[in-house]
């Protein structure tokens, strides 16, 4: 079991996913199981192959540099949960 | 009106430039048939009543131009979709409005399509089987005896509406077998381009090295039309490709006299039904019949295309995923502070299977485990790409069965994600090494589910793809089955 309690604890603070009893439980089953199914990589002898990102085969383009007028303001704060004139709302973060 | 909504998207078109159906008639005999086909679920948002405005519209003014012509499109609900919901659906993205267009679904606007509204999928397109979706599961439209299946997923609303009549054609998202496998469990044509070769600018993103949009249709022919108009290099997508664009549907042609077929051995796989196998012989002596040349082709990585699939892709996730906190759109839910709000947004927003796939990926890219897995899944990624490019020295298009099974009955699998994960097989080898795949329905099984076939190109060559489908189709002359048991 490469996966306990602790781990999921640890990885679900990472990913900023609450996590409960019954939470815990079933990422420890489910978990190890997709480890176990991704381990089987570890048959292959991968000694100097060189990792693949990405199929992309060309360099980045570069666009005009042009100014644009933007203000899209409006447009972006329209779908926020909670907003404030300009801003958008979160819990108090400092004391 | 159902007549009209049987018509391939080419067939309807042509016959609104040619006045003789209007624009009004056309989205009506869809808006009909979706208005009675609630029992599929195959839509997250319907926009029937702007779609009817939009073909009064067109009608009166005359104004028909466009290569889609007031055709009627729903697509999934991944492409975001100016001033209308985007939900992927997911809890998290509930009420989204985007303020923009996806570039994609412009490109299907600028040429007259009309939107008929938004497609059900598995959430955040993760899941073979569509029933992540937080708006409940989609059901095929073929069904075994009484029983209700899956329609195959994530593009499950998108296959289940093309099968079922209540779209003229669609746009799907492909990551690992994503518009193929849905594809070949309603039996339609479904086909994943190059990566690159479409924008991904304005999609929802899932994996952002795999994804890819592409058309799922009623035949290759409206897949080519469909591949014209959505492709094209794209400056807001920094992975679209400034390649020759193609002009498939002028250049769809059944001679495939001469060309080399590969057959790769890696895709017998333990327990695959006899209807497959016999199929995929079938498939073999319908293409030689055609002229085509038979090669035997080993892809000798194939076995290990799934477990790095589920390091890549999760991985991918973990970290698109992060923008969900529940600030800046989509749903929120309350919490003592700033981190407890965003722990308690995604515990809420997101369902099990996103969430085990963030945990995945979080625990791969962790310090002390990215070497052992992330690293290691991208040189293996680097040898299944080596096998395609060595087998297509060799010939010109691959061959091969584009799913494990016929579609499986809703619950079937939810238990066991590895059981799930399997079903996309011989799809995901496709995306790692990004190259374009179609899937067109091959036959029926013993029980008179469709079957699909899955021909694999080289990077940008549709062209192929599509020809060496084309020929096919034509060869197995497969009829829809859909009986309209659901009205």
């Amino acid at each position: 079991m490469t996966i306990n309690k602790a781990t999921v604890k640890k990885i679900s603070k990472l990913a900023r996913i609450a996590s409960n009893e019954q939470f815990e439980e079933s990422m420890i089953k489910d978990l190890n199981s997709i480890l176990k199914f991704v381990e089987q990589l570890n048959e292959l002898d991968i000694k100097n192959i060189e990792p693949l990102s990405s199929v992309v085969e060309q360099k980045l383009f570069q666009r005009e540099d042009i100014v644009k007028i933007m203000n899209e303001k409006e447009d972006i704060l329209k779908n926020s949960p909670d907003k404030n004139e300009n801003y958008f709302v979160v819990p108090k973060v400092i004391e | 009106m159902t007549t009209i909504a049987k018509y391939t998207l080419v067939e309807l078109v042509n016959k609104i430039k040619s006045k003789e159906i209007s624009a009004v008639d056309a989205t009506s005999a869809y808006v009909e048939r979706i208005q009675k086909s609630k029992k599929l679920n195959a839509f997250v948002t319907e926009t029937l009543e702007s779609a009817l405005d939009q073909a009064k519209k067109a009608d009166e003014i005359n104004k028909k131009d466009g290569v889609l012509s007031c055709a009627p499109i729903a697509v999934k609900d991944l492409f975001c979709t100016k001033n209308v919901q985007t939900t992927a659906s997911s809890k998290i993205l509930k009420n989204f409005i985007p303020t923009y267009e996806s570039t994609v679904t412009s490109k299907l606007w600028d040429q007259g399509a009309i939107l008929l509204g938004k497609l059900n999928c598995d959430e955040f397109a993760m899941g073979s089987s569509n029933e992540t979706s937080a708006y409940g599961n989609v059901v095929n439209p073929y069904r075994n005896n009484n029983d209700t299946l899956v329609p195959g997923g994530s593009s499950g609303g998108c296959s289940s509406a093309v099968a079922a009549d209540l779209t003229s054609a669609t746009v799907g998202t492909d990551t690992g077998g994503s518009i193929r496998q849905p594809a070949a469990f309603t039996g339609i044509v479904g086909l994943k381009p190059t990566y690159g070769r479409c924008s991904r600018w304005g999609i929802v993103a899932f994996a952002s090295s795999l994804d890819q949009a592409g058309p799922m249709t009623k035949d290759v022919t409206d897949s080519a039309l469909m591949l014209d108009v959505i492709s094209g290099h794209d400056e807001k997508d920094s992975t679209s490709a400034n390649v020759h664009k193609g002009e498939f549907l002028k250049n769809l042609n059944k001679d495939i006299k001469g060309l080399k077929i590969g057959i790769p051995k890696e895709y017998i796989v333990d327990n695959m039904p006899k209807a497959i196998q016999s199929l995929w012989d079938q498939g073999i002596e319908w293409m030689q019949d055609s002229g085509a040349i038979i090669k035997n082709i080993s892809l000798p990585h194939t076995k290990y295309a799934l477990p790095t699939y589920y390091i890549v892709a999760p991985a991918e996730a973990s970290s698109n995923l992060a923008r969900y906190d529940g600030v800046k759109y989509g749903f929120r839910a309350p919490g003592k502070d700033l981190i407890e709000m965003y722990e308690n947004t995604r515990a809420q927003g997101f369902g099990n299977e996103v969430k085990r796939r963030i945990m995945i990926g979080t625990y791969v890219l962790s310090s002390g485990y990215y070497d052992a897995y992330y690293l290691k899944a991208q040189q293996v990624r680097r040898l299944i790409k080596n096998d395609f490019d060595s087998a297509f020295n060799e010939v010109d298009t691959i061959l091969t069965p584009t799913a494990p099974s016929s579609a499986f009955k809703i619950g079937d699998k939810t238990e066991d994600p590895i059981a799930m994960y399997l079903n996309d097989v011989f799809t995901v080898p496709v995306n790692l090494a990004g190259l374009p795949a179609i899937s067109l329905p091959g036959g029926l099984d013993d029980s008179g589910l469709p079957l699909g076939l899955q021909l694999i190109g080289k990077s940008f060559d549709e062209q192929t793809v599509l020809n060496a489908a084309y020929a096919l189709e034509e060869k197995i002359g497969f009829k829809s089955q859909v009986k309209d048991w659901w009205m």
